[in-house]
This record gives structure tokens, C-alpha cells and sequence, in this order.
């Protein structure tokens, strides 16, 4: 039942995923980014991360796609050529990147790290233990994001201002 | 969690690919953007199959972090491509060449 679910998710992810590169209007690629998002929402809550989840569908779906709306309506280019030149080059990229991962997984066969057993039975996904290790041991990069942002804010009205790098 | 984590690990590879894709094939610059952010998605399937699998936190967090690197990134991102659009009137790739050698 387990795996069903997570074949449905991830099948409409990568259907999803795909669509975005393939569509010619760009606000149809921002809905289907939309329901991918909602996809790996539901992914996140069969992994028991329910507190990322619920901020994946408040800040990817509702403040990012949203900007990323916004400024397609407010664009509104009309001409689209949809590909240019790379698709060759992108191709190439793409079928060697591939082939990396399938032959990795067949040589080394999957050796992935074996969970810690002193620690399978911490409620993995519980918000409260999220602030708890985001409050103690990444406080420092906490306090980081928060520069970032700032700087991105800053940086965003500077650059979409008009006339303020040529006012003197 | 019945689900091994090597389907996540599949699933976060293919999207990643597609996304790589999208920023090498398309012209127009949103799209390009929505493929950075299709990237960064498959990179957090990631963390969180592995913080789920191995029972530690830590993978959660840094969905975390890389959320709020890609809030920063769309903000500056669309902030360009407006200032880029008021000076050429376009968002085709190929009509910028300032940088170009």
C-alpha cells in the first residue's frame, strides 16, 4: 500500500516535472510546477515530515509560485520561441547523467548508510523536534538564513527600482 | 515506511535531470527559473527520505535552509528578469549578449 502511494506521487511528480519543460505558455509550466509542489507535499507527509509539508505548500505554492505568476502576467511577452540551440548539448548532458546514476546503482548495488538504531524510535517529523534541533545545533545558520533574506530583499528593490543606479 | 530509500533517490535523480534539462534547452528565462527551483525540489526529496530513513532531524532542517535560499534566489531572479525586460524588452535568452565572448 506504501509503495502503491509512493508510485502515484511519484509518477505525477515526473509527469509534472516534465510538463513544466515541455509547455510553450509559461504560466501553464507555473501550474504544473503548482501541482508538483502539492505532490511532494504529500510525498513529505508519507515520510512523516508533516511540519515541512505544511511549509512547502504555504511558502513554495502560495508566496513563491505566486511571484513567479505575477511577473508572468505582468511581463505578458507575447513571441515565445520555445527552445534554442543547447537541445544537443542538453541531451547529451542529460543521457550521460543518467547513465552515471543507472551504472552507479548497479555497481555498487545501493549501499546506502544503515539507519542509526539508537535513534529509529525519535518522532522523526514532529515540528516540535524540528525547533528543537533548529534552536540548539543550527542556530548560527538560522541566524545566516535571516541575513540572506535581508540581502535578497535589499537586493530585489535595488534592482527593480527604477532609475536609482543612474540617479547621479 | 514500507518504501526503500533508493525509489526516493530514483525519483529525486529524475526530477533533477529534468530540471537540469530545462535550464540547458529553454529560452524563455522563467522557465529556466521554474527548472532551478525543480532542481532544488528533488534535492529536498532527498533530505527528507534520508532524515526519514536514518532517523535524524538534521535532513529536515536543511529542507529548511534550502527553502529559504530558494525564496532569495526567486526574489533577486524575477527582480533581474523585470530590470532585464524594462531595458531589452524581451526575456529570450538569446537576446542578451553583454556577457557573451
Amino acid at each position: 500500500m506504501a509503495t502503491f502511494v509512493f508510485l502515484y506521487f511519484a509518477a505525477v511528480i515526473v509527469m509534472a516535472a516534465s510538463l513544466v519543460v515541455v509547455l510553450r505558455n509559461p504560466i501553464y509550466s507555473a501550474l504544473s510546477l503548482l501541482v508538483m509542489f502539492f505532490h511532494v507535499a504529500g510525498l513529505y507527509v508519507t515520510l512523516h515530515a508533516e511540519f515541512l509539508a505544511a511549509i512547502q505548500i504555504i511558502v513554495y505554492a502560495g508566496a513563491i509560485l505566486v511571484l513567479y505568476l505575477f511577473v508572468v502576467m505582468l511581463l505578458n511577452v507575447k513571441r515565445e520561441e520555445r527552445f534554442n540551440q543547447q537541445g544537443p548539448v542538453a541531451l547529451f548532458l542529460g543521457v550521460v547523467l543518467l547513465t552515471e546514476a543507472a551504472l552507479l546503482a548497479v555497481s555498487r548495488g545501493f549501499t546506502v548508510a544503515t539507519p542509526d538504531p539508537g535513534r529509529e524510535g525519535a518522532a522523526v517529523g514532529n515540528t516540535e523536534s524540528i525547533g528543537e534541533v533548529l534552536y540548539s545545533t543550527y542556530l548560527f545558520p538560522f541566524e545566516i538564513a535571516s541575513l540572506i533574506l535581508l540581502v535578497a530583499m535589499i537586493g530585489a528593490v535595488i534592482l527593480s527600482k527604477k532609475g536609482i543606479m543612474e540617479s547621479k | 515506511m514500507n518504501v526503500p530509500v533508493e525509489f526516493y533517490m530514483v525519483l529525486s535523480g529524475l526530477v533533477f535531470i529534468i530540471g537540469l534539462v530545462g535550464v540547458l534547452v529553454r529560452k524563455n528565462l522563467i522557465i529556466i527559473l521554474l527548472s532551478i527551483e525543480l532542481m532544488l525540489n528533488a534535492t529536498n526529496i532527498n533530505f527528507v527520505a534520508f532524515s526519514s530513513h536514518l532517523g535524524n532531524l538534521s535532513g529536515q532542517v536543511f529542507v529548511f535552509f534550502a527553502l529559504t535560499v530558494a525564496a532569495a534566489e526567486v526574489a533577486v531572479g524575477l527582480a533581474i528578469i523585470i530590470a532585464l525586460y524594462r531595458h531589452h524588452a524581451s526575456i529570450n535568452v538569446d537576446d542578451f549578449r553583454l556577457l557573451r565572448w
